[in-house]
């Protein structure tokens, strides 16, 4: 049996003096990064090479970091848990952030809720959050774009495409904005031919590979032939969607490399033109709003280039209706309108436009979708 | 694209079939690696680690060198690898076979993570199927059936270990080495070494179970292809009595029960699909339950595993 190791009075004055003087140090190198140069912290719940939600705000990071005079950490793979305040608290006291990203819906609420009152000088921008000035820290704001007109735009060129006059949606979760985009993209084909159904089928996770597959499959098989998705990552609909024939509008990023014949046109988020444009704000020393929406006509979102099998009829009513929306004030949900319940949720008249905040509270489908909430 | 018939409510027993075929080779080919391993007395629960890694190295392999068949001999290989590792390891004296088996779960996702960064964008070449439906006029009926071929693999590979187990000289020694570590060693076997290697075919196994998601279904890599699979896996070797035949039925319904979810919502049942969702489960409890016996704990367990011990 070994002696326990002893520690000499001399070796433990020497290390804590070393650990001291680094923590001072340590202490000092943020004070100074801050003070030249913006640092901007961009947080991920999943690889940021997705082809899906990840890899859009990466993608808006990269434009960031090519501008002059900021620096970009990023951190992917964070849990929607205590981890994240871990990521940004290290973020903050180690690499000295000063604007803050972290990108997934449910880092809001607690977890930049609790942090933002303990760092009141940095500020926390969350995507997708509903940020109200009455509950929240002034230091923190929220920003979404109006992507559901964009799955509306999928849907028109989905409806010309259709032979089946059944389209399908595979969907994560039954939360507002998928309910949004799945009742945007029916509509959308409705507009084209008002005979369309569309088949919603929800996995109940962000990210399920196999539950992904097996659903575009089930779809397939009842006769859908163009599909479109709400998951994190839409590499998996996307592939077996193409591979079983069937027609794809892609959601988040650009999937045409995934399949370039079946490829109709996408939903695309377009964060380098709104982070580009929030670092320049705090760049001059103003405030960026605490609630920033936007839609196509701000540039929030994009469309993917119109793949080869889109008709021309189908081009030309694409093309239209995207002017239309590019005006601003455009409204899908409008009445008569009923849920596919049979209860009224738009009287003749009535209408929601893109930027209606009643919107970010759905809790239905419309008539022609095929599926449940719960 | 063949126009599909319409064929309404078949859909939900016709996706229950497909279902089955396709989502049950992991299950497979992950459960048999596990009976070999815990028949020779070792219980490795790091195969989860092993399937993702395999997953990965399988998809690089194949990506780097066009051929998808060199990606499952990757995916074999890094699986056999990670299997001496943990072979090699519980070969120490007081080393628990459990931890070890966590740890390197832990050891292979991160790995795989780290190494697989560059392979979740490149499209690497798939699996070929074979269609045992062409018969039929019905596209989804074609589809179903369009078997892949680890498939029939797996299920020769189940067969060829139940012949072993009960009539070979090697399935004896593996099954002496499992039951006895004594009695092993007075007939003059090494129990480590017998190990040591089915440890590292079951690995092998696992990787060809990680190389089916990223090569043939789903078909793609990246970092949530395999959701604990792996896990289920080694779980249903309880299930399964330690039987590789059985092994394959469990694996059919765990498939098939995964299928009910998607399926019943495609046909317009779409009331609580979170409840259809842990039909696998409910139905694994189910037949625990229905199969258990008042007399015999863990009926058909090695004798010489940790937890029986």
């Amino acid at each position: 049996m070994k002696t326990p190791k002893q520690t000499s009075r001399r070796s433990f004055l020497k290390t804590s003096a070393g650990v001291a003087g680094m923590l001072a140090f340590g202490g000092l190198l943020p004070q100074t990064a801050r003070a030249s140069k913006l640092s901007v912290g961009f947080i991920y719940v999943g690889p940021k090479d997705d082809y899906g939600y990840n890899q859009s705000h990466a993608e808006g990071a990269a434009a960031v970091k090519q501008m002059p005079g900021v620096s970009v950490v990023e951190e992917e793979n964070v849990p929607e848990t205590v981890d994240v305040q871990k990521t940004m608290e290290s973020m903050i006291n180690f690499d000295g952030v000063n604007l803050l990203f972290p990108t997934s819906f449910g880092y809001f609420n607690p977890h930049i809720l609790e942090l933002a009152p303990k760092y009141p000088d940095l500020r926390f921008e969350h995507c997708g959050g509903l940020w109200s000035a009455d509950k929240h820290p002034s230091n923190v704001g929220s920003y979404f774009g109006y992507i559901g007109m964009g799955q509306y735009l999928n849907g028109v060129v989905a409806g010309h495409t259709s032979k089946s006059k059944k389209i399908g949606f595979v969907a994560a979760k039954p939360i507002p904005q998928v309910l949004l985009n799945i009742n945007s993209f029916l509509l959308g084909a409705r507009s084209v031919d008002p005979n369309i159904t569309c088949q919603v089928i929800f996995t109940g996770e962000w990210s399920l590979a196999v539950k992904e597959a097996e659903a575009t499959n089930a779809l397939v098989d009842q006769g859908v032939d163009v599909v479109t998705c709400h998951v994190d990552g839409p590499k998996v609909v996307m592939e077996t969607a193409a591979g079983r024939g069937a027609y794809v509008c892609g959601y988040h990023a650009n999937q045409s490399p995934l399949a370039p014949d079946k490829y109709l046109t996408g939903a695309e988020w377009n964060w380098a033109k709104v982070y580009t444009d929030m670092v320049k704000t705090v760049q001059s020393g103003g405030q960026i709003d605490n609630f920033v929406r936007g839609g196509l006509a701000e540039g929030f979102i994009k469309m993917s280039p119109l793949g080869p099998a889109v008709t021309d009829t189908a081009r030309n009513q694409f093309a239209a209706t995207q002017s239309e929306i590019l005006k601003g004030g455009y409204a899908v949900i409008k009445g008569p309108m009923k849920d596919n319940k049979g209860k009224v949720i738009a009287g003749s008249g009535q209408s929601f436009a893109e930027t209606d905040v009643a919107l970010e509270s759905m809790n239905y489908l419309v008539e022609g979708v095929i599926g449940s909430t719960s | 694209m063949s126009t599909t018939v319409d064929i309404g409510m078949w859909g939900v027993p016709l996706a229950i079939l497909g279902g089955a075929i396709r989502v049950s080779t992991p299950f497979l080919f992950v459960s048999l690696g596990e009976v070999l391993t815990e028949r020779s007395g070792r219980i490795n629960l790091g195969l989860e680690g092993t399937l993702v890694f395999g997953a990965m190295a399988g998809y690089a392999a194949a990506y780097e060198s066009s051929s998808p068949w060199i990606g499952v001999l990757g995916a074999a290989l890094a699986g056999t690898l990670f299997g001496l590792l943990h072979g090699w390891i519980c070969k120490f004296p007081r080393v628990n076979d459990i931890a070890i088996g966590i740890a390197l779960m832990l050891l292979g996702m991160g790995l795989a993570f780290f190494f697989g960064k560059p392979y979740i964008q490149p499209v690497a070449p798939d699996l070929p199927s074979i269609p045992l439906g062409a018969w039929s006029d019905i596209p989804q009926v074609q589809a179903a059936l369009n078997v892949n071929a680890l498939f029939l693999i797996g299920i020769v590979i189940a067969l060829l270990m139940t012949w072993m187990f009960r009539s070979s000289r090697l399935g004896l020694i593996i099954r002496v080495a499992g039951d006895s570590t004594d009695a092993a060693r007075a007939m003059g076997l090494k129990p480590d070494r017998i190990r040591l290697l089915s440890t590292a075919a079951g690995g092998a196994l696992a990787g060809i179970a990680g190389a089916y998601l990223s090569l043939y279904y789903p078909g793609s890599w990246n970092e949530g292809i395999s959701s604990g699979q792996g896990l289920m896996a080694v779980a249903l070797v309880i299930f399964a009595r330690w039987n590789p035949l059985y092994c394959f039925w469990a694996a059919l319904l765990f498939g098939g029960a995964g299928a009910l979810g998607p399926a019943l919502q495609s046909v317009g049942i779409t009331q609580g699909y979170y409840l259809f969702y842990a039909a696998p489960y409910v139905l694994t409890l189910g037949v625990l339950i229905a199969t258990s016996s008042r007399n015999q704990t863990l009926a058909g367990a090695p004798g010489a595993l940790s937890i029986t011990r």
